[in-house]
């Protein structure tokens, strides 16, 4: 709301320095902070975009449900699992503490792979069960929205690699403190992400 | 407000040490427009040319051998999808938001110059797949901008195998280059503005850029959507958006795709784009009226909220693009209702700019005219968009020249005509040299009046049912013989106006050697890009310290003040004051916001 009582001043009534000594941004916190929660706005379009097609695709005579493996569940728990971690490592960083931070922040990177690991057996699993990409929309549905959720994930780990190999080479948490709060965001979203999208897909 | 510790020294400038990380991966605002710039214009070239082809097919069929149908769609549909997505949205954004946010905002660079940098590199890897598709066996798609399935995937339309992936793959490269760059753009507007520059105190040039930048991120994810399901359908073979189909007789493996779904997602991105390019069209030329008119922008709020107002309505008028593909009664008068409500904020622009014009101490130079023209274009262009903007006015209309006309006035010409605006207007600051002003007149006079001899008889074609994306018209009871005569002039003109483009080039290559120098601020303006210590700009664009800002950017022809303008980093005690006794009140321009 305060942003939208700025859109009421009038420019030309006022001169003179409007603020404080140094230059002002809208949000009072770090740029990268900014732009993470600009881009899990993007990501929530995407996805959004991809679950009403899915909505809508369903709708058509050809759409065979499909029965989800019980897997899923024990990947959901992983994905937890890696997110509270890193959860748990943005604690105690923020805290100021160094201990166990880096092996807190490991494991989380840990669990998301061991959940990629997951997500790409239940796809074996599928095609076992033959199960493919095509002809079913559903079926099509499912690889498609794991698979790019997968890839956020990757996505994900790669930052999580570069702030861990700084953190193996000696730097301090505290000077890695930004990237484990972005990452811990992330991870948080693409839990949500996740478990949205699990339950759109178990329930249809 | 809150304020942020973003002090002088917290952004680590990335020095260049060689000619390469200066001009080649340079990390530089300036240099990635201009890269930006560069190869958007080249590639806009090609797509003129391509223009150029179709128009001599039209207007002499049978004369030239330069296409037959097929390569007269690919033609079309490079053409469309080059020239709205490959030039004007990278030029816009790229280009003029590259080059003026970090300037106008009183930054050094913007707020991630490396991923800035990766941004211009990502783009030319999109525009290098994009024109591979040229070089492919079957050639580049030609199922019309739009590529609306299930004719992409069909043997009967060119490049149905190789082209149209290419295609895809090169817009969702695009995209990922276009949300680099535009995370860039937002975050720099909005935590990097120097001390005293208030979001309200911006020019309305970095709000148009901003707004549009924002309809990027948010619209491009449904192209992403829609490209990355199609090349599901196109290499795997899943139907999510092709129907059960029979080619030459034979099913293909394809069942219960909704092609209707692929339009949803095409112009909730789609429409949004009209706008990614007006905006910044909008904003750009708000700043070169109000400059060149000596005079504050009319109703500054106002603009600010329309910009606003029109990125927000953008979002819920996508399907008036779809009346002909069938919808319920009330879906189409729900759209019908949108796309005419944003026709007010639309309106409330042009009247303001207008209004920024009376009584202005207006200096006709170039980059004002071609921002009076895109005025006359615009309002052209935008007033036949309400006529289609109405359901039965569209359905008879939709697949007519009529449509061709009004797109390419509202969406070709106009934003061109700001382009060229803006390219004059800043380009004493990007290169310190004036142009030739006498030639730039002449490309103006043969751009407008040539444009509209193009388009205006367009309309009359459009209202006499002739079709489009038909590649050659033959002879129809009901089409007049004279037809084929405008097509010949229209193409004609279109040589013309293709023609002479290389005014501007000529004029460009002329004044980078010869051109007067400008000075910093040859145009007396006041927003912060024209008080840099240097011009052009040098990396970091401000010397030791940031610029403090005390006021807004129109300070215009402020009564007793001696000179017409006062730029933004003019503290007050510096400000003139004024003059009692020729001060009259009831002509004070500078409070004419209302």
């Amino acid at each position: 709301m305060k942003s939208l009582k700025h859109l009421a001043h009038k420019p030309w009534e006022k001169k003179g320095i409007i603020g404080g000594l140094k230059p002002e941004g809208v949000f009072d916190t770090a740029a990268e902070k900014v732009a993470l929660g600009f881009f899990l706005v993007v990501a929530t379009v995407l996805f959004s975009l991809f679950t009403v097609s899915y909505f809508i695709r369903m709708e058509l005579p050809d759409w065979r449900p499909l029965a989800e493996p019980a897997q899923l569940w024990l990947n959901t728990g992983l994905l937890v699992l890696s997110s509270a971690l890193f959860q748990l490592a943005r604690n105690k960083v923020k805290r100021g503490e160094s201990r166990n931070v880096f092996t807190l922040y490991l494991a989380g990177g840990v669990f998301a792979f061991l959940f990629i690991g997951g997500q790409l057996m239940v796809w074996g699993g599928l095609q076992e069960a033959g199960v493919y990409l095509t002809p079913n929309p559903a079926a099509s549905f499912y690889y498609l929205l794991t698979g790019v959720h997968a890839v956020h994930l990757l996505g994900g780990l790669w930052v999580w690699s570069k702030t861990s190999i700084r953190l193996l080479s000696g730097s301090e948490p505290k000077d890695v403190r930004l990237s484990i709060e972005l990452c811990t965001l992330y991870w948080h979203f693409l839990l949500v992400v996740w478990l949205v999208m699990f339950a759109i897909l178990s329930n249809t | 407000m809150a304020y942020v510790p973003l002090a002088d020294q917290e952004l680590e400038l990335h020095h260049p040490h060689s000619w390469v990380t200066k001009y080649v991966w340079s990390q530089d605002h300036k240099v990635i427009a201009i890269q930006y710039g560069g190869t958007a214009i080249a590639v806009g070239l090609v797509a003129l040319v391509l223009s150029l082809f179709m128009r001599m097919q039209l207007g002499f069929p049978e004369t030239f051998d330069l296409i037959d149908p097929n390569s007269y769609y690919q033609s079309v549909t490079m053409h469309g999808m080059i020239m709205v997505i490959y030039l004007l949205t990278a030029l816009f954004l790229g280009g003029f938001g590259n080059y003026l946010i970090p300037l106008m905002c009183g930054a050094r660079d913007m707020v991630f110059p490396f991923m800035n940098m990766l941004s211009y590199w990502v783009y030319l890897v999109s525009v290098i797949i994009l024109l591979a598709s040229f070089f492919v066996s079957g050639g580049p798609t030609g199922a019309g901008w739009t590529l609306y399935p299930p004719q992409t995937s069909m043997a009967g339309t060119p490049g149905h195998d190789m082209g149209i992936v290419l295609m895809l793959v090169s817009l969702a490269v695009f995209i990922v280059a276009f949300t680099m760059g535009g995370l860039n753009y937002v975050v720099t507007v909005l935590q990097y503005r120097c001390r005293g520059l208030t979001m309200m105190r911006l020019p309305l040039a970095v709000w148009g850029i901003f707004v549009a930048t924002v309809l990027g991120l948010f619209a491009f994810p449904a192209l992403l959507v829609a490209a990355i399901m199609m090349l599901f359908d196109t290499l795997i073979g899943t139907s999510f958006f092709m129907p059960a189909v029979i080619e030459s007789g034979a099913a293909l493996d394809y069942d219960g795709g909704s092609p209707i779904l692929f339009q949803h997602l095409f112009w909730f991105f789609g429409h949004p784009e009209v706008y990614i390019v007006a905006l910044p069209a909008f904003g750009l030329v708000s700043d070169v009226l109000s400059t060149h008119a000596r005079k504050n922008i009319f109703g500054y709020r106002m603009m600010v909220w329309a910009i606003i107002a029109i990125g927000l309505l953008s979002f819920i008028v996508w399907a008036h693009h779809m009346y002909v593909s069938g919808m319920h009664p009330y879906f189409g008068f729900f759209f019908a209702t949108t796309t005419l409500i944003i026709a007010v904020p639309t309106a409330l622009k042009v009247y303001n700019w207008v209004l920024t014009l009376w009584e202005g101490d207006i200096r006709m130079n170039a980059p004002m005219y071609f921002a009076i023209g895109f005025i006359f274009t615009f309002i052209h262009g935008g007033l036949t968009g309400l006529f289609l903007g109405n359901v039965v006015i569209d359905l008879p209309l939709s697949d007519t020249y009529f449509v061709v006309a009004h797109f390419h006035m509202v969406m070709g010409v106009s934003p061109i005509l700001v382009l060229f605006a803006a390219l004059y207007h800043w380009f004493p600051k990007m290169s310190g040299r004036m142009y030739h002003e006498g030639m730039a007149k002449l490309h103006f006079w043969c751009t407008f009046l040539g444009t509209y001899a193009i388009y205006l008889p367009m309309h009359y074609l459009g209202i006499h049912g002739v079709p489009r994306r038909y590649y050659a018209l033959g002879t129809t009871e009901f089409m007049a013989p004279a037809t084929q005569d405008a097509n010949t002039a229209i193409t004609i003109a279109a040589l013309f106006v293709g023609a002479s483009q290389l005014l501007f080039f000529i004029n460009v290559i002329w004044s980078l050697r010869y051109g007067e120098k400008s000075g910093p601020n040859p145009w007396g303006a006041n927003s912060l890009e024209w008080q840099t210590p240097d011009t052009p700009p040098i990396h970091g664009n401000w010397g030791d310290s940031l610029p403090t800002v005390y006021r807004w950017a129109y300070d215009y022809s402020v009564p007793g003040a001696h000179e017409d303008f006062i730029p933004q980093n003019t503290p007050e005690s510096e400000e003139p004051t004024v003059d009692e006794e020729h001060f009259d009140p009831d002509h004070d321009v500078s409070k004419a916001d209302l």
